[in-house]
Order: C-alpha cells, then sequence, then structure tokens
C-alpha cells in the first residue's frame, strides 16, 4: 500500500537554528531519505518552499479565484512529504516515527488510493 | 401446509445449534474471513448470509457434524462472490485465489485457526478512535448487534452504527494490519486492548442494579473478552491483572445498592454481601500475574482493590499501603482518577487538608470541570476541614454531572447533612 507522508512544522523553527544545527538537520534528512531507499520503500519525497511561496486556486462562480497564501493559516505548515510503499498502516507510521520531522513537528500519514 | 410438530422440533435444533456456534465462535469465524483481506464489514455480511443459508438448510438436511465448517465454507463462497463481481483489479485475483485456498484448507480442519487476537489488536490500533474500540470489539469479537451496544454507550443506534461503518472502513482503507504487535510496542497496544475491555465492563457497571430497564448490562460479554485475552495471551500479566480488577469489582456487586436501591459506597458496604469465591479467584488469579513479573497497571489496580477488601474484612488499617499502591500507579497512569483516588487516600492517611492538597488542579486539567468524581471528592475533603460553603458549591456540581440516580441521592444527602 502507498502511504502519502506530510510534514507539518512551525516555519519559523528552521530559521532559530544555529548554522551548525541546520547542518545536522539536512543531514538528519538526508539519512532518513538512504533509510527508506535502502529499506526499498521509498517511492518519492520533496522539500517544498514556505507557505508564503503558496498560492491558492478556487473558482467560484465559473471564475477562477486567485489569492496569495497557503490553503490554511496555521501555526504548523505544511514543508514537505514522503511517498512510501510498504505492507500495512503499522510499517507506514514506524516510517513515519523515525522521520526527522516527528521531532520538531507533525507528520500526517494518508493511505493513497489504489489505482484499479 | 402446515408445519408438522417434527418440523418445528427440527428447525428448533438448527436454531439452537445455530446460537451455539455464534455464541462460542462468532469472533472466531469473523477474525478468520477478514485476516487476509482486512474488510470487516464484507466478512460480517458474508457470515450473516452463511448463517441464514443455515436456517434453511438445516432444518432440511439435519445439523452438520461441524456446523463451524460449513457456515466458513459457505461464507466463504460468498466473499468472494462478492469480491469477485465488485473487482476488477488484477491485484484483487491473487488475494481471492489465496483466501479460497486459506478457506477451503480450515474447512478441512476440526479446529478453525483462532485469529481473534490479531482481530482485538486492530479494533484497538491507536488509528481507531479510542471511543470507538469498545463498541467494536463488542460487534466483531463478541458479535452483538450496534443497537444493544449504542443502548449500552448511550448512543443512538444510528449514531452508533455510522460510527462503527466508519471504524471498520479505516481498518480496511488505512490498512491497520490485523497483526500481534512486535515486542517493543506490545505493552502499549496491549493497554489499549485491555482499556476497551474495561470500558465494556465499566459501562455494565455504573448501572449495578439493572434499574436502568433500557440499558443493557455488558458485564457477561467483558468477561467474555477478559478471559479472552487471558487465554490467547497467557504469559502476560496484565490481562490477568484486569481478569482480577473485574473479580474484585463483580463480587462487591450486590453490596453496593440497599434494598431500596439506595447506593451503598464502600465504606459502607456489608462484607457478608460480597461473593467470597469470586475474591478468592480474584486472589489467585492476581498471584498467578505476580509470577509472570511484570507490574502494570491493572494489576496495581485489582491489588489496591484486595487491599481495601482485606481491610474491610480484617478491620487492620492499611491505607499506607494502599497510598504506596497509588504512588506506584500514578507513576505509570497520568489519569485523573489515579490522582483523585490517591488524593482520598492520603486523606486517610495524612488528614483532609493533605488530601486537597494531593486532588489534581483545575488549572492543570480542565476536563476535571465536567469531571463528577473531582467535584465529589473535593466536596468530601471540604466538608472535613470544615470549608462548607466550598463543600456545598462542590456537592452542587457533583450532583449536577451525576447521571446516576442513587448516586445523585447520595450527594444530595450528604449535602443535606453539611451544617
Amino acid at each position: 500500500m502507498q502511504y502519502l507522508l506530510t510534514l507539518y512544522a512551525q516555519e519559523d523553527g528552521w530559521k532559530a537554528l544555529t548554522k551548525e544545527q541546520q547542518e545536522q538537520g539536512v543531514a538528519a534528512y538526508m539519512a532518513y531519505g538512504e533509510a527508506l531507499r535502502k529499506a526499498g520503500v521509498y517511492l518519492g519525497s520533496n522539500r517544498l518552499q514556505p507557505a508564503a511561496t503558496a498560492t491558492t486556486v478556487r473558482l467560484v462562480d465559473g471564475k477562477s479565484q486567485v489569492l496569495d497564501g497557503p490553503y490554511i493559516d496555521s501555526k504548523e505548515q505544511l514543508g514537505g512529504y514522503y511517498l512510501i510503499e510498504v505492507a500495512d498502516l503499522d510499517t507506514a507510521l514506524t516510517w513515519a516515527a523515525r522521520c526527522p520531522g516527528a521531532g520538531h513537528g507533525t507528520i500526517e500519514v494518508r493511505p493513497v488510493w489504489a489505482m484499479q | 401446509m402446515a408445519q408438522t410438530s417434527i418440523d418445528v422440533v427440527i428447525t428448533h435444533e438448527a436454531h439452537r445449534t445455530a446460537d451455539a456456534v455464534a455464541r462460542r465462535s462468532y469472533g472466531k469465524l469473523i477474525a478468520f474471513l477478514a485476516a487476509r483481506t482486512r474488510n470487516v464489514a464484507a466478512a460480517e455480511d458474508a457470515l450473516a448470509d452463511a448463517f441464514a443459508a443455515a436456517l434453511a438448510d438445516w432444518p432440511r438436511n439435519g445439523c452438520p457434524n461441524n456446523p463451524e465448517a460449513w457456515l466458513l465454507t459457505a461464507a466463504r463462497r460468498r466473499l468472494i462472490d462478492t469480491a469477485r463481481r465488485r473487482s476488477t483489479s488484477d491485484g484483487a485475483v491473487p488475494q481471492l485465489q489465496l483466501l479460497s485456498e486459506e478457506l477451503e484448507a480450515a474447512s478441512a480442519q476440526t479446529e478453525i485457526p483462532d485469529r481473534r487476537l490479531a482481530l482485538m489488536f486492530a479494533c484497538a490500533h491507536p488509528a481507531i478512535d479510542a471511543e470507538l474500540r469498545a463498541p467494536l470489539m463488542l460487534q466483531v469479537v463478541v458479535g452483538l448487534d450496534a443497537k444493544t451496544i449504542a443502548s449500552a454507550f448511550l448512543v443512538s443506534p444510528a449514531a452508533m452504527s455510522k460510527r462503527l461503518v466508519r471504524a471498520k472502513t479505516k481498518i480496511h482503507q488505512a490498512g491497520i494490519p490485523f497483526r500481534i504487535p512486535g515486542h517493543e510496542e506490545l505493552a502499549p497496544r496491549l493497554d489499549a486492548v485491555l482499556d476497551s475491555i474495561y470500558a465494556a465492563f465499566a459501562e455494565g457497571w455504573t448501572d449495578p442494579g439493572g434499574t436502568d430497564i433500557a440499558r443493557r448490562d455488558l458485564t457477561e460479554e467483558a468477561f467474555f473478552l477478559a478471559h479472552l485475552i487471558v487465554e490467547l495471551l497467557p504469559a502476560e500479566p496484565e490481562p490477568l491483572g484486569l481478569l482480577a480488577l473485574m473479580f474484585y469489582a463483580e463480587a462487591r456487586r450486590n453490596a453496593r445498592r440497599s434494598v431500596d436501591g439506595a447506593y451503598i459506597p464502600l465504606a459502607g458496604q456489608d462484607p457478608s454481601q460480597w461473593n467470597t469465591p469470586m475474591i478468592h479467584e480474584a486472589e489467585a488469579i492476581l498471584h498467578h500475574a505476580r509470577t509472570l513479573g511484570i507490574i502494570g497497571r491493572y494489576q496495581i489496580e485489582a491489588a489496591i482493590q484486595s487491599a481495601h477488601i482485606a481491610r474491610r474484612c480484617s478491620g487492620h488499617n492499611n491505607w499506607p499501603a494502599i497510598v504506596e499502591l497509588y504512588d506506584a500507579l500514578a507513576a505509570i497512569s497520568h489519569s485523573p482518577v489515579v490522582a483523585i483516588n490517591r488524593a482520598l487516600a492520603i486523606a486517610e492517611t495524612a488528614g483532609p487538608r493533605s488530601g486537597l492538597d494531593a486532588m489534581p488542579r483545575l488549572a492543570e486539567d480542565a476536563r476535571l470541570n465536567q469531571y463528577q468524581p473531582f467535584w465529589a471528592a473535593r466536596a468530601e475533603l471540604l466538608s472535613r476541614i470544615g470549608a462548607c460553603n466550598k463543600a456545598r458549591e462542590a456537592y452542587d456540581m457533583a450532583i449536577g454531572l451525576e447521571r446516576d440516580p442513587a448516586v445523585r441521592s447520595f450527594l444530595q444527602q450528604r449535602l443535606a447533612a453539611l451544617p
């Protein structure tokens, strides 16, 4: 089963880190990605640019409504994702718990619709 | 053509056999049918059809020697037919093939493999809403219908049915595994299973007089589940702790209400009304749990019950020992119930002021506001130090939050007795 792990965190958290801490953080994510690949569960991942760079689009009365900013204005913002393929939810949860993002934010684990 | 009396007898026989199978094997059949596909709802439907087919077939052709195997075969056919009709993906065909072979092999055996433990862990999985775990377990492992479960948990049948469907869908769609958790996760996951069983027991417990006619007692089902988890995990001490705790509580059932239905707290209960053989049973179970080594929340709760009973029977003041037990419990359980009961125990050894100091604070947990035992305990302790106005306020809060009319009446009497 495929699961999407979406990472939510307070954005100013990263900026508040020292350069050293940031380097450690990057290394931790690299190691995590490696572990996913080695385990053969990795399908994809990306880090997203900050919420301020986001734009929302909606159709209102047939007309395109474009607004500045992310979909939900909250303390913790979507920062990235991992797409993995594992046997069941418990395995996905185990991987989510290992993700560096779990230590300073929240990770949502959601199954992907299996294509028929 | 009218039924002859022989027909009636044979039909009765069929119903009795079917009922007997349902009572002892429902959960086992569901667990086996659902284990591979994790589709509990489909298993329930298939099994329901199988029972219906049995009640049509057995009066005509006689009850089979192995009714479980008969039902399993019938359910298998329906399961596979339904899945084949609905599915077009390539992924499903090998699954169905495996399921078919597995079910065929199982039908040939005399004993159906017991997958109930995995099913119970699935029901109590952290991804399932905590409030749904007990109802879910009662439905799929015990076979209770949604209406009965709804009645016990004071929820409308429609709401309960919807929630149960959602929970089963989650198991299927989110990939909640049918697996006994690994060594690292076993303790917390087992805790969740035990909490669900205890929740089912507690729902029956708050109406010990059975005065609420519409409300269904789940005690029998809760004991069924507790015995089951003990049987399936014989090396684990906590299931034994839970069973002992339930026996201690059940042993005192008759003493909790007077003949008029008035509420009698533990301190006022007549020990001769207690079920002594059941208490001995609880002691033996708790003793056995201790030999398995690792202490846990339910064993400590059972030990506290044992200490209360010992004090009432011997007259010997063992409150200090009870405080120690609550200290141990508070170290592993952050439940406000524990904190409140610990405070009451401390009041017995160190006086009501110390008890009040030990009570949890509203500022730290706003949920206490809606929690009757919090206010009842505060009222009791405040009245003991002579703070009558504050005690009155607290009694009012407790009375307003209490569901049970007998307990409410008791609290009203305490309120009225204040100077």
